[in-house]
């Protein structure tokens, strides 16, 4: 469905003077349309439409880094219902490099994915895979992994590369700092971030099909993080992520500066947690206002034989499923338990890798249907309820909860009994 | 189960169908044909989803006692068979001894014993254990228990000539356990022919195994590596001379188009399937021509004699007495190759596969030289799929009496057409 909207130009000269420039454009590539929202919480349900698809958030997204869902095909993450997933600019850049991609009519065209895609910025990855990394105002500099090559990722060089790979959404280059790094580096990096915004949205070739993100930054630091929220928001991007946590940080650090974060965000722009996938810190951060996620988690534990459940995890190749005739779980509909039981597939991560690929695709079956679970009761005006059933199911007693949780939902106005 | 033969070639090729097969006898299958071939019930790599994208698949699926054996208490506390277990789609199951793909060790036989190597390690099986897991398993068909440990070069004739005996004995117990058991009611057993490469023991032993009651006749020992082509058509023909006709004959461990079209000619009907899976696991994909149809401007053929000619790492047609079977032959395409970086063509033109209908060569490429996990999937799929329509185009090749233009299409010494 397109929308007239005022398209705002904001682009920044070399002393950070700011022009504004309205244009009228006939489709936006980004509308959000808020469905429902809770009452109770700041949940909200709404419809994303981007230029492949719609998408209803709240949204898990599952990563396929290297152009790929590790042994899953492009029909079969189709038929779970994914409607948009995650590439990384980083990885693909490296390997098969921006060139080729766009001779293969970008990165749906390469993997041939007809829905959404979202690709990081290659930022985070400089910091957490390389060694020696070194941040400078230009950009990052780094020593390639694969053939001892220094390169520079700017800005510049960030969004062109996304620019060849065509995602739907783009996400800016910011300047990562571990949430666990206190003191001035932490200040220098979000103003870092909020220049390096600037010059990604001016390097950005296709704003009229890609959608660029702005990364709120700042750690742990309420200031900070409120400062970085008032400078970005000025900016007229079509939708802000929160960065900078999902490290090591304590989860109640964690909680109060995402719900710093979504009190200080646009309530018509969609709403990005990066990195978080867990089951508990979807629910409680969707109650926090939260509409997007991506996680490595479900995917990379598939492969380890763990298997996601209502009630937590499920190590399929432990000894006690050798003779459980039981499918991971009896109420999921995925493929792999409508066919397979825990037995079978204890038995076959002996024998072969498609072991991996069934836990894989129950574990994003998993995922999906939690978000799925989580919007319906949002619409149906009941998502207290929902999240009080779902810790239920997920702890074994009140004592398990974890304190964290207690307090986010708490603050969101939730009790749990 | 019956065999009907459409065309038997004097003294060697079968054209036919196996009917009557698997539990209820409502399915079939075409020979010469292959297997369908797993790891404990899986095609490797392959999910149902992924499996059930190739529409030619075969009827009959092979699981191996080398994968099995472990699993035995868990399929005796199961009940229901191993079908059911690995939640299979309708399917006739064939349970052999050995995986094809993978060389035991020799040197554990006995009397007694044979074994087979799970992931812990070596499981002994006397003919009571064997038989005894077979009835948990509940296949279709199976190989009766045998002493196939003649293939290295050296097996000396006295070793030869035990493997023979020692193949009878256990047919003969399985034989009597079998007849015995309700469980095993309507399932077809098939005696093992040993000999190793000594032409009197391979006719002893088909002779003698054919006077048993056997449903059809497992070829063992000749596995590609043991013995020359050659060799291999020799022995083979003075075994087919001792068979009865109307019984089906399965070549174990040879698979290789070359040797199949041979082994096809000196009279054997099928083929274990674990080919494609071993040029998947070598990151290639085949792309051979098999193409007998009249049209000579099919793009197979000219994009097969172009992979031929670009050289890189093939090794030369036809090459006899290949040890190492993961090295790659020149039915296959090496997609780790730099050349395929940039080259946006499926992998083979016309195949219409779930792969070549949706990916391209420098997407397969990419996937292989970042170790994904998808490059497997895609890889088998075709594979599987190419190695079935030439064994399509085997059939089509005995029908019209095409088989020596099949040879020069596959063996790629025609250029042109004819």
């Amino acid at each position: 469905m397109a929308a007239t909207v005022e398209h705002v130009m904001v682009s920044s000269t070399a002393e950070n003077s700011m022009s504004m420039k309205k244009a009228l454009s006939a489709a936006s590539p980004l509308t959000l349309r808020i469905i429902a929202e809770c009452p109770v919480t700041k949940a909200r349900a709404c419809d994303l439409t981007l230029p492949h698809c719609n998408v209803t958030t709240p949204v898990f997204m599952p990563v396929g880094t290297q152009g790929t869902l590790k042994g899953i095909t492009v029909d079969q993450l189709e038929s779970l219902g994914c409607q948009i997933c995650l590439g990384n600019t980083y990885h693909l850049g490296m390997r098969p490099g921006p060139d080729l991609i766009e001779k293969a009519k970008g990165l749906h065209g390469f993997m041939n994915w007809k829905r959404n895609l979202l690709t990081d910025s290659g930022g985070f990855q400089m910091v957490s895979l390389v060694e020696l990394s070194e941040v400078t105002e230009e950009g990052v500099n780094f020593k390639s992994p694969y053939d001892g090559k220094e390169i520079l990722l700017s800005p510049e060089k960030s969004i062109g590369i996304q620019n060849s790979l065509g995602s739907d959404i783009m996400m800016q280059l910011d300047d990562v700092v571990s949430s666990t790094v206190k003191g001035p580096r932490v200040e220098e990096a979000m103003h870092r971030s909020i220049r390096w915004l600037d010059r990604c949205i001016a390097a950005n070739k296709n704003p009229d099909k890609q959608n660029l993100f702005a990364i709120i930054q700042g750690g742990l630091d309420a200031e900070l993080r409120k400062a970085c929220l008032k400078e970005m928001t000025l900016r007229d991007v079509p939708g802000f992520a929160i960065g900078g946590l999902s490290g090591g940080e304590e989860k109640n650090d964690f909680w109060r500066m995402v719900t710093l974060s979504t009190d200080h965000l646009p309530r018509e722009k969609p709403r990005y947690l990066m990195g978080v996938g867990y089951a508990v810190d979807l629910v409680v951060c969707v109650a926090l206002g939260c509409d997007m996620f991506d996680c490595v988690f479900p995917t990379r534990t598939a492969r380890f034989g763990s298997a996601l459940v209502p009630w937590g995890s499920l190590q399929v190749k432990q000894k006690q499923y050798a003779k459980d005739f039981l499918p991971i779980d009896p109420d999921c509909n995925c493929p792999t338990c409508k066919r397979h039981s825990r037995a079978y597939l204890h038995a076959l991560f002996k024998s072969d890798t498609a072991a991996m690929h069934h836990v894989t695709i129950h574990n994003i079956a998993y995922q999906l249907s939690l978000m799925r679970s989580v919007r319906q009761s949002i619409i149906e005006g009941r998502f207290p309820e929902f999240i009080r059933t779902f810790m239920k199911r997920m702890f074994p007693s009140r004592d398990d909860y974890p304190g964290w949780a207690v307090d986010a939902l708490a603050s969101v106005n939730v009790t749990l009994d | 189960m019956k065999l009907e033969l459409s065309r038997v070639i004097q003294g060697g090729a079968r054209l036919g169908v196996l009917q009557g097969i698997g539990r209820t006898g409502q399915l079939s299958l075409k020979v010469p044909g292959c297997l369908l071939y797993t790891h404990f019930g899986t095609v490797p790599h392959l999910t149902q989803d992924t499996l059930q994208t190739i529409s030619i698949l075969p009827s009959v699926t092979q699981v191996t006692l080398s994968n099995i054996a472990e699993h035995q208490e868990v399929l005796e506390e199961f009940k229901d068979g191993f079908k059911k277990f690995a939640g299979l789609h309708d399917t006739v199951l064939y349970c052999s001894l050995h995986d094809p793909a993978t060389r035991s060790p020799t040197g554990y036989a006995t009397n007694k014993t044979v074994s087979v190597w799970g992931s812990g390690g070596r499981i002994e099986l006397t003919a009571s254990k064997f038989m005894a897991l077979l009835k948990t398993v509940k296949p279709d068909w199976y190989q009766s228990m045998a002493d196939g440990e003649t293939w290295p070069a050296n097996t000396s004739r006295k070793r030869i000539r035990k493997s023979v005996d020692r193949t009878l004995a256990y047919l003969d117990e399985c034989l009597l356990v079998h007849q015995k058991s309700q469980g095993l009611d309507g399932v077809e057993l098939f005696g093992v022919v040993e000999g190793g490469d000594v032409m009197e023991e391979r006719v002893r032993s088909a002779r003698e195994t054919a006077k048993r009651p056997v449903a059809g006749f497992c070829l063992d020992g000749l596995q590609t590596g043991s013995v020359d082509q050659a060799l291999r058509t020799q022995l083979i023909t003075s075994m087919t001379k001792e068979l009865p006709e109307d019984k089906p004959r399965l070549l174990q461990g040879v698979g290789r188009p070359d040797e199949v079209l041979a082994c096809v000619e000196a009279g054997v009907d099928l083929f274990e399937g674990f080919f494609p899976f071993q040029v998947t696991e070598r990151g290639c994909a085949l792309c051979f021509n098999y193409d007998v149809s009249p049209d000579p401007e099919r793009a197979v053929l000219e994009l097969n004699e172009e992979e031929r000619s670009a050289g890189g790492d093939t090794q030369p047609k036809g090459d006899l007495n290949c040890e190492d079977q993961t090295q790659m032959t020149s039915f296959e395409m090496n997609l780790k190759d730099k050349r395929y970086g940039d080259d946006f063509k499926p992998l083979v033109e016309g195949c219409g596969c779930y792969c070549c209908r949706n990916h391209q060569r420098a997407y397969l490429h990419h996937l292989l030289v970042t170790n994904e996990l998808l490059a497997g999937v895609l890889l088998m799929i075709h594979n599987i799929t190419h190695y079935q329509n030439f064994f399509g185009a085997v059939r089509e090749a005995l029908a019209a009496d095409k088989m020596d233009l099949l040879k020069r299409r596959v063996l790629g010494e025609s250029r042109n057409s004819d």
